[in-house]
């Protein structure tokens, strides 16, 4: 589905990112862990062409992102709040995305009667703008938001963090269910490891820009991150 | 203490990413607020003379007579412009300062702001000149404090009343009927209000009132800072409560109705947007001053196109000029979602059409002007509509501010809103229609003139697919540094 030739990124002497492949299939639930600076949020906007690459580039499901825009329809994603619209209110907010994806009101109504145990009730109805939520609740609308539509592609930048205790549990059901279900891949990034080796089926290790592990998860791999990180 | 504010706002200036600009465009800056500078100077050391001249009487009453309007004018200014003092005020809570430090550290600062010092170059040389016409010293000396006071005093009550919107339109409106009831000549406000000022004058120890109001204003203002400065006080962000709108009557457009929706939300719902919009609306009566003959430059064929320019142009100058930036905020997500940047321009393109066409039919009362003051306006419109509109959207691509949608700062002229192309953009928006209307109105008459500009206006529209296609091209080389720069708060 998604695979990276070569791909550095540069900023003057500095290499953040230096990859020289990287091949993601289909359906795979790929977990992207590091410590602050190992280039995961560079390798997500490279991903969604916010950042150009100084060498290389990425293929998403035959798509050269920096070359051409067709990716866009079948990939979503939620790196930050500046993916969020602040001045206006969840719904319109959903409905929005919604519209750009090609599904109406209804369509985006029925999704959202999915999450309700995962908003919990904090979210719809609440007669305030996004601008105006608690960071935790403003990532469970970016998160939500990037399901619709039925995109291929789900890229999620740490979405565990400012997440309350019993949203983190709901979330990993939701992104397990994602993965399995509808032949999705999903690309989730975090600093939570028993999170994210509960989640994914791969997990990439970046340090310093560079794949240093690339472990297929089974009972092992939570110690094997742990003494990686831990020594 | 005070050395530690002061070293903080010294690095937050110097600091700043938009303080980073090129060193011309600081000239630019610097030559701009000279030019005020020298404004207020020659009206402060002129005006005596103007006035003497036109016979209206002494020079220092007549001033005293409109003073009511100029501090009203400045608190209205005020009010649109002068920042808050409240920012940056978050970190130091919780720092071993005085609350009452920071406090009357953050008042004092607007103590020295250019709000108030730009009335001392006016009220000076003014003053120094009633001095060498013979005005008793102690007198002059008594009225030029009392005014000072009473601008001080503007600053304070600006403080306390800001973010009240309703006393503010309350106060703006009473000002305006009182301006034309002036002019109409039903009510005259100055007769009330002149001797107040004229007091001063005449018995100069009463100068001491408007500090006494002063020192009141102060401590008002400072106790209520105080009193609010916690974070789910005057600190919080204010909070409204929101309605979701459906604005349904839009979906027929398709995605051109999705954008348009947002837009449509986008100016509702944020300050610095529906200032914008206010801008804009004000230009529609910039062209009074063309059309009334109010001054003699103006009164020519060429100013005129000019004016009908701006007065359907002020959406498309004020709102227009900012295109990528008003969805700063969230512009990675406009990057990375199904969207063609194609129907993205397209939508704000139409936006800036829906408002010209609708300050067009606003500016219809031009008409009483004679059909030539109407015909300009409508040949400006054509001209908005099929070149300027493109012309704004071009130039967007490279302003690459960040802009903050719930407050006003820099919502008039922000610094890395000029640039070179930018600036080299306006020339065609302004000059050019006027050079074509001159080689009309030269070669053959002014009615020709107008059909010059007119036609030049439609053949615009006959090159739109091509325009969007290069607009869209420029919009893709500059969406990695717009990206970057809008990272950038």
């Amino acid at each position: 589905m998604i695979t990276a030739h070569t791909l550095t990124k540069k900023y003057g002497a500095q290499t953040v990112l230096n990859i020289d492949h990287l091949e993601i299939p289909k359906g795979q639930s790929f977990g992207l862990v590091g410590n602050n600076g190992a280039g995961k949020t560079t390798l997500f906007s490279l991903l969604l062409d916010l950042i150009q690459p100084s060498t290389g580039h990425i293929i998403n499901n035959g798509v050269q992102v920096d070359e051409s825009e067709a990716w866009k329809p079948f990939t979503s994603a939620f790196i930050d709040e500046s993916f969020l619209i602040g001045y206006l209110t969840p719904e319109e907010y959903f409905y929005f995305i919604g519209e750009l994806r090609g599904r109406n009101k209804a369509d985006v109504d029925a999704l959202l009667e999915g999450y309700s145990d995962f908003f919990h009730g904090e979210i719809l109805g609440q007669k305030k703008y996004l601008r105006d939520l608690s960071k935790g609740n403003q990532k469970k609308v970016g998160i939500v938001a990037s399901f619709i539509g039925n995109p291929e592609v789900v890229i999620l930048d740490e979405p565990f963090a400012n997440l309350d205790p019993t949203t983190q549990i709901r979330l990993k059901g939701i992104i397990k269910e994602l993965a399995a279900k509808e032949n999705v891949t999903v690309l989730v990034s975090s600093h939570d490891l028993i999170h994210v080796t509960e989640v994914c089926e791969r997990i990439v290790v970046l340090n310093k820009g560079e794949i240093v592990k690339d472990i297929h998860t089974s009972t092992e791999t939570l110690k094997e991150l742990e003494a990686f990180f831990g020594g | 203490m005070f050395n530690y504010f002061i070293g903080l706002q010294w690095k937050s200036f110097f600091r700043s990413a938009s303080f980073k600009t090129e060193i011309w465009f600081k000239i630019l800056m610097a030559l701009g607020a000279l030019y005020f500078i020298l404004v207020f100077l020659s009206l402060g050391f002129g005006s005596y003379f103007i006035i003497e001249e036109a016979g209206l009487g002494d020079p220092l009453r007549v001033i005293n007579r409109f003073m009511i309007y100029y501090l009203a004018f400045d608190l209205v200014f005020r009010y649109m412009l002068q920042k808050m003092p409240v920012t940056n005020i978050k970190p130091l809570l919780y720092l071993p300062f005085k609350k009452s430090q920071v406090v009357n550290y953050s008042l004092g600062k607007t103590v020295v702001s250019f709000f108030n010092l730009a009335h001392a170059f006016f009220f000076v040389p003014f003053s120094v000149v009633l001095l060498t016409k013979d005005y008793p010293l102690a007198q002059v000396v008594g009225w030029h404090l009392a005014m000072m006071a009473l601008f001080y005093c503007n600053n304070f009550i600006n403080i306390m009343v800001n973010n009240k919107d309703g006393v503010f339109y309350v106060l703006a409106a009473l000002f305006i009927v009182a301006g034309a009831s002036q002019y109409y000549q039903w009510f005259d406000i100055t007769v009330y209000t002149q001797p107040i000022f004229d007091f001063f004058y005449d018995m100069p120890w009463t100068a001491l009132i408007p500090w006494v109001a002063l020192a009141l204003l102060y401590v008002a203002a400072f106790t209520y800072f105080k009193k609010h400065m916690y974070l789910d006080g005057g600190l919080a962000q204010k909070q409204t409560e929101a309605k979701t709108e459906n604005l349904e009557w839009l979906d027929r457009f398709g995605n051109l109705g999705t954008f348009l929706k947002n837009d449509i939300k986008l100016i509702k719902r944020n300050k610095r947007s529906r200032t914008a919009v206010i801008t804009g609306f004000f230009f529609i009566f910039y062209g009074l001053l063309f059309f009334t003959s109010a001054i003699e430059v103006y009164d020519n064929a060429y100013w005129k196109i000019f004016a009908g320019i701006f007065v359907t142009g002020g959406f498309l100058f004020s709102f227009g000029q900012y295109v990528p930036s008003w969805d700063s905020s969230y512009y990675p997500l406009m990057m990375s979602q199904n969207i063609k940047y194609r129907e993205y321009l397209t939508s704000k393109w139409y936006l800036v059409i829906i408002a010209t066409v609708i300050s067009t039919i606003l500016a219809s009362f031009y008409l009483y002007f004679g059909w030539e003051a109407y015909a300009a306006v409508l040949v400006g419109a054509i001209y908005n509509v099929g070149i300027n509109s493109y012309l704004v959207l071009w130039g967007g691509a490279y302003v690459k501010t960040p802009i903050e949608l719930t407050s006003n700062k820099k919502a008039f002229g922000d610094k890395q809103a000029f640039n070179a192309k930018t600036l080299l953009l306006t020339l065609p928006k302004l000059a050019l229609p006027i050079a074509i209307y001159a080689l009309g109105h030269l070669l053959i008459g002014p009615v020709a003139g107008y059909l010059f500009v007119a036609a030049f206006g439609l053949l615009g529209f006959v090159f739109k697919e091509r325009v969007f296609r290069m607009i869209e091209g420029i919009y893709k080389k500059e969406k990695y540094k717009t990206l970057l720069a809008y990272k950038q708060k």
